[in-house]
């Protein structure tokens, strides 16, 4: 008996139901790849069918037993192949005949282990960063292929590709349906993080500008943090994570203007910051380093904390913030921990301090592209009153990066720097 | 990250493709086919295409009153857009690497020598957070 | 028809549009946007993009020992890409009509910059 269908509200619920069918299917064939398929085409089903026939009583049960007729066929299918090209004339038996049985797919529930085995399936370290997380996004996050691509900004076609690539990488590597051992656990924890913050940073750098109708990633990834907290409840740095995701998250809306261009940190306006992501972002800090976790992502989270409580820019504790910079360069020194901490020690030393500390990053290969490091000298030349060499640098960044809303913002710097300093002084004044 | 790959020919280079055999013209269009495929089945893929040759190209400035001016006299020495793909890698590592198959492979006979290729990164509408 | 509408520069070219007053350029930025928005309800936007500055290029030609044999391109005098317009119109007049609309932004203290933009049909198929 089907309720009349409801058209929005119905595609949030298949976005959770997705990775519980997931979970249910892989374990009942024990095969994640065709699962993944197969849950795919089930949510591709509901898509066309429940806005017309209305949502099934019991959605859940619907896409199992959609999905697992869909991999008993795929299974037949198989065997049928592997018998015309061998002329085989015994049946081989599948690894589980899946009889139908409603009553099972009504009752079946994921076991809450499973999602952990699906995240960490996902988050293999075997696979590239981008591929890892179009992967999660989908198995995991229950988002369908179109919607990752369009995050993405790549074709369908392409992201599909992508996503099966990943699918067969993770086959071919023989990891079986099973939670990693908890010391297997705890060394790929960092890869599962890693990618869960990549999807953040991802969703929080294109929330600059007028793409609202895209999928907000941010989001997606801080829903898929929690649940990884929930999940595994003893690992602090997921709260740590966590932390750092809402605190960042928390000043989304003053960052950029309403044509998309960028606001940095000191002109923002505070009041839209969000009140209540700072609040447990905060909570959630203090949590993680109760318990001793004094981590990559702690430190960082520690440091957007104590932006967060400064009410005004002018309020800021950068003497703080200089010494989490040197706990942070100290647990995990690169080139970018060392530009922000040259900022910090330019508010608390001044700027001749911050320029010294630049220096050794001349000669640095892990930075990738210096226009980081002539935006961040341009900045400290400025506060020095060189705006000669504060152009130079403002234009060299400007050459050099490769966005657009940041580069219109290092553009308008030099441009007022420059307009500074041709104003003539008046005679009369 | 997002880099474009760019094929770039005076107009006597696609004077001088005109007079290929047809076995090398054919190997070519299979070559470039393949080429796009590779790149859909590796999951980079964004986009080609292929530009229609330049005796039609026109430049386009505005008058006075905003109306379009155009005019087709370029320089011989001009190189002029013959195709190009967009693709979506890691880093620029592979974009170069994949840049290179293309101005390799031809794979026509006799044709040694390979054609260059423009890579040039796309600017994103994202700010940059640099991780 | 599918046509792309080229924007070209030199390094100094480049220069000069950054030494623009701040107001200008953002004039510059709304006229384009409104650009899009207007082609967008007409159905003819497809897409444009920018190119990352002359720095990062690199020229490949083929490859040695497994690695792709690259070169910097840009001499200071070089004409480079800047950017382009994908536009899906009925007409090449059409197609002309909105390269004159990029051409006609304005530029320092209104004034239209009339930069020449090339126009360029899709192949066929």
């Amino acid at each position: 008996m089907n309720s009349p269908a409801s058209v929005i509200p119905f595609e949030r619920s298949l976005r959770e139901l997705a990775p519980q069918v997931l979970g249910v299917v892989a374990r009942r064939f024990r095969d994640f790849s065709s699962a993944e398929d197969a849950v795919q085409e089930a949510m591709l089903a509901a898509f066309r069918q429940w806005p017309q026939e209305g949502i099934p009583e019991n959605p859940r049960a619907w896409l199992i037993r959609v999905a697992s007729r869909r991999m008993t066929d795929m299974v037949r299918s198989e065997i049928a192949r592997r018998e015309r090209e061998t002329a085989m004339t015994t049946v081989e038996e599948p690894a589980i005949e899946a009889k139908e049985d409603v009553e099972a797919d009504i009752e079946a529930v994921m076991d809450p282990e499973d999602s952990l085995v699906l995240l960490f399936m996902c988050c293999h370290p075997a696979l590239s960063a981008s591929s890892a997380i179009a992967l999660t996004l989908r198995a995991v996050g229950g988002l369908t292929t179109a919607e990752i691509a369009n995050a993405f900004l790549v074709p369908e076609a392409t992201m599909a590709q992508r996503i099966s690539r990943a699918k067969q990488s993770i086959k071919a590597s023989n990891v079986g349906f099973r939670l990693p051992a908890p010391q297997e656990r705890r060394e790929r924890l960092p890869t599962v993080l890693r990618v869960l913050y990549l999807i953040f940073s991802e969703g929080y750098a294109s929330s600059i500008g007028a793409q609202l109708q895209r999928l907000d990633l941010a989001r997606e990834a801080i829903r898929l943090t929690r649940s990884a907290m929930v999940l595994l409840p003893e690992d602090v740095e997921i709260a740590g994570v966590l932390a750092l995701m809402l605190l960042t998250d928390a000043r989304r809306t003053a960052r950029a203007g309403p044509d998309g261009e960028l606001i940095p940190l000191d002109k923002q306006d505070r009041s839209q910051w969000d009140r209540a992501e700072i609040a447990e972002g905060t909570q959630l800090l203090t949590l993680a380093l109760s318990k001793g976790a004094v981590g990559l992502y702690q430190l960082q989270a520690a440091i957007a904390a104590v932006h967060d409580e400064a009410a005004r820019a002018q309020d800021t504790d950068w003497p703080q913030i200089l010494a989490l910079y040197e706990l942070l360069r100290r647990v995990s020194p690169n080139p970018m921990v060392t530009l922000n901490q040259a900022v910090a020690a330019a508010m608390v030393h001044g700027p001749a301090r911050g320029l010294e500390l630049l220096q050794p990053l001349d000669n640095d290969d892990r930075l990738s592209s210096h226009y980081r490091l002539d935006a961040v000298r341009a900045h400290l030349f400025e506060m020095l009153g060189d705006f000669e060499k504060a152009v130079q640098h403002y234009r060299g960044a400007a050459a050099g990066t490769t966005s657009l809303p940041e580069q219109n913002y290092l553009i308008a710097q030099a441009a007022r720097l420059e307009e500074a300093r041709d104003k003539p002084t008046p005679i009369f004044p | 990250m997002k880099y474009i790959l760019m094929m770039n020919a005076k107009k006597s280079d696609f004077e001088a493709y005109a007079r290929w055999s047809k076995q090398d013209l054919q190997a070519n269009v299979a070559f470039m086919r393949s080429f796009t495929k590779e790149l859909k089945d590796s999951g980079v893929f964004v986009a080609s295409e292929g530009l229609s040759w330049p005796h039609e190209a026109k430049l386009v400035r505005a008058g006075s009153k905003g109306e379009p001016i155009t005019d087709g006299v370029f320089p011989e020495s001009k190189e002029f857009l013959a195709g190009y793909w967009i693709i979506d890698v890691e880093g620029p590592e592979q974009a170069y690497g994949i840049a290179a198959r293309l101005s390799q492979g031809r794979g026509t006979e006799g044709r040694t020598g390979s054609m260059s290729v423009e890579v040039r990164q796309v600017l994103s509408g994202h700010s940059d957070l640099g991780l | 028809m599918k046509y792309i509408l080229m924007m070209s520069g030199t390094k100094a070219g480049v220069s000069g549009y950054q030494a623009w007053p701040q107001s200008d350029r953002d004039t510059h930025m709304q006229t384009l946007r409104d650009l899009v928005k207007d082609l967008t309800e007409t159905g003819e936007f497809v897409a444009t993009q920018s190119l990352a500055d002359s720095k990062e290029a690199k020229v490949v030609r083929g490859e040695k020992n497994g690695l792709p044999v690259t070169d910097g391109i840009f001499p200071e005098s070089k004409e480079f890409l800047l950017g382009y317009w994908i536009v899906d119109v009925a007409t090449p007049e059409r197609a002309y009509v909105i390269a004159g609309r990029i051409s006609a932004a304005p530029g320092p203290g209104g004034i239209p910059t009339n930069m020449p933009i090339e126009v360029r049909q899709f192949a066929a198929g």
